[in-house]
């Protein structure tokens, strides 16, 4: 069987799982955790094609999550407010509906927003660091730093945008009742497909020219410049896609779990993001996806066990991830396929991902 | 008027914290282009020995908890590199995931030692009290502070320009086949590099507790900011770390003062992204032929 033919058939397997096995074999509130995996992994997918694929090392999707959360949460809380102030306002004792807040009343304007902010910012940011050349270790200290303010302003502005408590209590999410198993089994459906045809786009970006250049500007990214290339577009554009998926993600997020705050955005939950991206294997968009899911089901079923245990027992996966596979999971796979046809007599087939260059 | 003025302190005393955080990054991430996100933790290590040293010493534990917490904090930092960050070299955006594992390692295990609520260490009675300065008043503990980043930063320099030791640092951040051909230990002076760095943030970590109490995740308050500054100082530039440390302090008190704490931040950052599209590589370049 081709790679290629096998990788289709993994994909097609795969979604029999998420789509018909899943809904059939998981209680309701099992499902809608299910469902706040898949959004983590709509963010990793994000990171993977960033990092992975692009070696930009990008510590703050937390931001874009973020945005695209506030933009989806704000729409929601406007309608359960109808036409009146939504309540955390009147507890801050905000008297006027806020300018930045009244666009969201409409669910077009809306929706774009989720999208459309995310990519904008990541678009200013991407174009005034890359175009200067900066890159690698400033790169990530930078979009922490981002993280970092991005949280501290949330949390300040109190009547804007709830504070700590961030935005929660949605009645009415698109004319049904969240808490209702129906509606959490719709957006169980809806958040697997928008991840499906993300994982489908970006494995298509990734085998494109596009693509193609992206990795040689991971790899080399003055020879990409002297080849006649501007790699500050070729990064812009990536970044922004990465921040369009965490934002979507940040969307999805909202009505599957009901909230969104300053405590899921910050600088940890951002390297978290990085963190199951790097144990997936952060050279396969697969392993980005299988990572998030895998370490965001292992922190909260740790957690309900020993909730201390699970910082050692992730920050001591990652240094153990980090030493013995820098390529993950799926880089082990692979290390074990390959060494088992050599046993067989199968010449390996040439290392697809090389070790990061000095940045 | 005054009220402007009254901020001028403030900010020199934040600069001074970051200053004495981000003289430790100087070392690590500056000479040896190691991310090294456990550096926050490495001030909490020195900020607890201060706080175990008050049963032993009493008030006068911030004093004697300076030379400890550097060695404390030092032989931690040693120890990180000798088991693991010495694999990385080269790779500096894996050092940071990896040293980022060994940071929440050490704050669990901080939280689990020393308990999560925060523990205070009495300041002596002679760092008690204030000065009036320019219409407002500046605590001792401030003064003390500043008067510590000033001492760190004529001692970093003299290490690094006035001895062998320190010359051979030099030499390896400059070019470091070069230097080991010229027989300079390259790995012995990644050691003492790390040990010395790491050492800073214990030192920083006795002052942190001067101005507020010590918990689990003291260093992850810093950690951002400081680097921060050596990104806009330039990467291994002492002038440049004591410049942008004193900057964005100024900055940073300053636009807490004009808008509020939340929007300060934010201002902060947009500043620096500002000031990168005029020096990509920030304040000082380390002048090199290598192409990247």
């Amino acid at each position: 069987m081709s790679d290629r033919l096998r990788g289709y058939a993994l994909f097609a397997s795969i979604s029999l799982l998420l789509l018909v096995v899943a809904p059939l074999a998981l209680p309701a509130f099992r499902l809608d955790e299910l469902a706040k995996y898949l959004c983590f992994a709509i963010a990793a997918l994000g990171i993977g094609l960033a990092w992975g694929q692009g070696g930009m090392l990008t510590l703050g999707q937390g931001v874009f999550f973020g945005l695209g959360g506030y933009a989806m949460a704000m729409y929601l809380k406007l309608h359960d407010a109808g036409g009146d102030l939504p309540d955390f306002m009147v507890w801050s004792g905000v008297e006027h509906l806020p300018a930045l807040w009244k666009p969201f009343g409409n669910v077009g304007i809306a929706l774009a927003a989720v999208v459309a902010v995310s990519v904008a910012i990541a678009v200013v940011l991407g174009v005034l660091v890359f175009r200067q050349r900066v890159r690698g270790a400033y790169f990530a200290i930078l979009t922490q730093a981002l993280a970092a303010a991005f949280v501290i302003l949330l949390v300040g502005q109190q009547g804007l945008t709830g504070g700590t408590n961030g935005l929660t209590n949605f009645y009415d999410v698109f004319g049904r009742d969240p808490e209702a198993e129906g509606t959490q089994r719709t957006l169980y459906f809806v958040t697997a497909i928008v991840l499906g045809v993300l994982y489908l786009g970006a494995r298509q970006l990734v085998k494109s020219r596009f693509g193609r250049l992206l990795v040689a500007v991971r790899d080399g990214e003055d020879r990409v410049r002297f080849l006649g290339y501007n790699p500050a577009t070729v990064k812009t554009v990536t970044f922004a896609i990465s921040a369009a998926m965490a934002g979507l993600a940040g969307a999805l997020f909202v009505p599957v779990v009901g909230i969104i705050s300053p405590s899921l955005l910050g600088v940890v939950p951002s390297l978290e993001l990085v963190v199951a991206v790097a144990v997936g294997g952060r050279y396969a968009l697969a392993g980005a996806v299988l990572g998030a899911v895998v370490m965001n089901y292992a922190k909260t079923s740790f957690s309900e066990q020993w909730a201390g245990g699970w910082l050692y027992l992730e920050g001591a996966l990652f240094i153990l991830v980090m030493t013995l596979a820098p390529k993950g999971a799926v880089g082990l796979y692979e290390q074990a396929r390959d060494a088992l046809a050599r046993r067989r007599g199968v010449p390996a087939p040439a290392p697809t991902a090389p070790q990061e260059v000095a940045a | 008027m005054t009220t402007l003025l009254n901020q001028l302190p403030i900010g020199l005393s934040i600069g001074a914290v970051l200053l004495l955080i981000a003289l430790g990054l100087t070392f690590t991430f500056g000479q040896m282009g190691v991310i090294n996100m456990a550096h926050g933790e490495f001030i909490m290590a020195g900020a607890y020995t201060a706080y175990l040293l008050q049963d032993w010493a009493g008030s006068q534990a911030v004093l004697v908890a300076l030379p400890v917490a550097f060695a404390v904090a030092g032989a931690l930092g040693w120890v990180l590199e000798r088991t693991a960050i010495r694999h990385f070299y080269g790779r500096p955006l894996d050092t940071l995931l990896l040293t980022w594992g060994v940071s929440l390692v050490l704050q669990q295990a901080a939280r689990d030692i020393f308990g999560a609520p925060n523990v205070q260490v009495v300041a002596p009675s002679w760092l008690t009290g204030r000065v009036e300065v320019l219409g407002g008043a500046l605590p001792y503990a401030r003064l003390f502070i500043m008067a510590l980043a000033l001492a760190c930063v004529a001692g970093v320099w003299l290490y690094l320009d006035r001895s062998r030791q320190g010359r051979r640092m030099r030499a390896v951040v400059q070019n470091r086949e070069l230097a080991a051909v010229s027989g300079v230990a390259t790995g012995r002076v990644d050691q003492l590099t790390f040990f010395i760095g790491s050492g800073l943030a214990g030192v920083a970590g006795v002052a942190l507790t001067l101005i507020g109490p010590v918990g689990p995740s003291l260093g992850t308050y810093y950690i951002v900011d400081a680097f921060l500054v050596v990104v806009a100082g330039g990467l291994g530039q002492l002038r440049g770390a004591v410049i942008a440390a004193v900057a964005l302090g100024m900055l940073n008190s300053f636009a807490e003062f004009w808008t509020d704490a939340s929007l300060a931040k934010v201002i902060v950052f947009a500043v620096v992204i500002g000031f990168l599209q005029v020096r990509p590589q920030g304040l000082f370049v380390l002048r090199s032929r290598a192409l990247t």
